[in-house]
């Protein structure tokens, strides 16, 4: 099959947790890859290594370890500086995960009566909720694009939607539901027009496309770790140094003053002004190690692998009888998750009998409640892929879900 | 695990899936409630008419409209048919005994001459991701028959 990585046997033995078991004596097919990422090897050890022989906190430490765990830490940012090909390493900033970064920047960019913030259909809960919190704190009004029939943004009214009052754009490069593959710069350039600020969500294109912030012009992108093979609990922030430093702290506490007193205290300036307290250092390391791996094998190779295994399982999805995909059938408009009806059969269920089988998938509204209802779907069944998915994997699926019908008698 | 997963998937319940009782929203009513699952979108609307009865209120009838999983189906259809008829204090008493039944990880031995098609459901208890949705009906039926109650006293 033309485009999968060529050392895929290789590749899958740098994931442990691929080789083990299920219940019943059922080898693993994971297809949950949007949900989480499984982890190689040198992530694993390079966490292990720093508990085990660098463990200190950072920046506070006068001692050796702290400025080896401070220097492992810092080194962690450069390599997500690369990862990224941002300019400045003091744009990096590290969070909890993409949720907070989104957070911060909801909570931190002023707005007010009069201004609106743009937004999409197809976004995850993260990026709606929080803007409509901000929205009701400042008075500011929300706004969205709708979607198409066949799954895209609709930018038929795009410039009656971003105005002259529009004070921030924020949208998803690729739809955790409906796969889509959004044309970013286009909408970065929309909101440039009108001197708004562009926010993408890259939690679902991070870890499968080239991410080049330079490249995409926008002004700020944040994405998660654990979706990229790093662990839970640390997430990115970038954004352009001049306009992070124009926003305000998001919380307040240790590492990210200047100066304190009992009346007021002065800022640092990005990255430590938004990483107050300890933050989560053998997660960044991690982190760290997890986009050096993915570098290695390059994400152009991880993209062609992951459209690749998206059209063969796009056409073996379609063989299965009262199945329909939602979003694009094309594979190169869409990335490697690929939310499912099969009528008769709710996804809850469907999810259980592949799980019976060993197919790990994921049930339910995927954090994407509205993109559901625009297709009048209550919840959808998503397989998604990656580097480590074989085409073997995708039989598997379309087999197991053969195998669903029969077990619910549906025709 | 295809044991597990038949313990799960009793014929029972497959067959209230597929052809629920009392199904539909229907007058009169004195309480209309709609519960979510919020982690999967299951969601129900129920209500309760209750009438009065030589020994206190009745429950009169259960109608609803949901959406939502096999289990989550199912589930609501048997609640019906047991609590359906009943005074409300034996109702609440069933309430209990099913709950009980899901709490209980799959340990406890269920009672058919209490739960009559309900024990098909002691094979859900074994799956901890599973119970919310044979419970979410049977909360909505707790909260609307509680709320129907009040609903008298104040009248």
């Amino acid at each position: 099959m033309e485009g999968l990585l060529p050392d895929l046997d290789v590749i899958r033995k740098d994931f442990p947790i691929l080789e083990r078991t299920l219940a019943g004596g059922q080898p693993l097919v994971y297809l949950d890859s949007a949900n989480t990422s499984q982890k190689p090897q040198v992530v694993i050890d390079t966490m292990v290594d720093h508990l085990e022989r660098h463990n200190a906190n950072i920046a506070r430490a006068m001692h050796q370890l702290g400025a080896e765990s401070t220097e492992a830490y810092e080194a962690a940012r450069d390599k997500v500086v690369a990862f990224l090909n941002a300019p400045s390493r003091n744009e990096v900033i590290f969070t909890k995960n993409a949720t907070e970064a989104l957070n911060l920047l909801a909570r931190t960019i002023d707005l007010g009566p009069g201004d609106n913030v743009v937004i999409t259909e197809m976004e995850h809960h993260s990026n709606i909720v929080s803007w409509q919190l901000a929205c009701e704190r400042s008075g500011a009004e929300l706004r969205w694009f709708g979607l198409t029939d066949d799954g895209h943004l609709d930018l038929s009214n795009a410039d009656q939607l971003v105005d002259e009052r529009t004070k921030v754009v924020a949208f998803t490069w690729v739809s955790n539901m409906l796969g889509t593959i959004n044309p970013v710069t286009d909408l970065v350039a929309r909101a440039a027009a009108v001197g708004a600020l562009s926010v993408i969500d890259a939690s679902q294109a991070a870890p499968q496309l080239p991410v080049d912030v330079q490249a995409v012009g926008c002004d700020f992108l944040v994405f998660t770790g654990h979706k990229v093979t790093g662990p839970t609990g640390i997430g990115v922030l970038w954004g352009r140094e001049e306009l992070l430093n124009q926003l305000p702290p998001f919380h307040g506490g240790g590492e990210m003053i200047e100066t304190v007193t009992m009346a007021r205290s002065t800022y640092a300036k990005a990255p430590h002004r938004f990483e107050a307290g300890t933050p989560p250092i053998v997660e960044a390391v991690g982190l760290g190690a997890a986009v050096d791996y993915l570098g290695h094998i390059g994400l152009e190779a991880i993209h062609a692998h992951e459209q690749a295994i998206t059209a063969y399982a796009l056409e073996g999805l379609q063989s299965v009888p009262g199945l329909t995909v939602l979003g694009p059938l094309d594979a190169a408009q869409r990335g490697g998750a690929v939310s499912f009806e099969l009528a008769g059969v709710h996804p809850h269920d469907i999810a259980q009998v592949l799980d019976s089988r060993g197919v790990a998938v994921r049930a339910g509204h995927h954090c994407a409640k509205p993109a559901h209802a625009r297709f009048g779907v209550q919840a959808s069944t998503r397989m998604s892929s990656y580097l480590y998915t074989t085409p073997a994997e995708i039989d598997a699926l379309v087999e197991a879900l053969h195998h669903t019908r029969r077990y619910f008698k549906v025709d | 695990m295809s044991t597990d997963l038949d313990a799960l998937y009793q014929d029972i319940i497959l067959d209230h899936y597929k052809n629920p009782h009392h199904q539909g929203l229907r007058d009169p009513f004195e309480s209309e409630v709609h519960h979510v699952n919020p982690t999967c979108g299951d969601e129900v609307t129920l209500r309760v008419h209750l009438a009065d009865g030589p020994d206190g209120p009745v429950v009169q009838d259960v109608s609803y409209d949901a959406v939502g999983c096999s289990i989550s189906q199912a589930s609501t259809s048997v609640l019906t048919d047991l609590v359906i008829g009943k005074p409300v204090a034996e109702a609440m008493e069933i309430h209990q005994t099913f709950l009980e039944l899901m709490q209980g990880k799959g340990q406890v031995e269920p009672d058919e001459d209490v739960l009559e098609d309900g024990i098909a459901f002691a094979g859900v208890a074994k799956f901890p991701a599973r119970v919310k949705c044979a419970l979410l009906s049977w909360m909505a039926w707790k909260d609307a028959t509680a709320q129907a109650q009040t609903e008298g006293e104040t009248r």
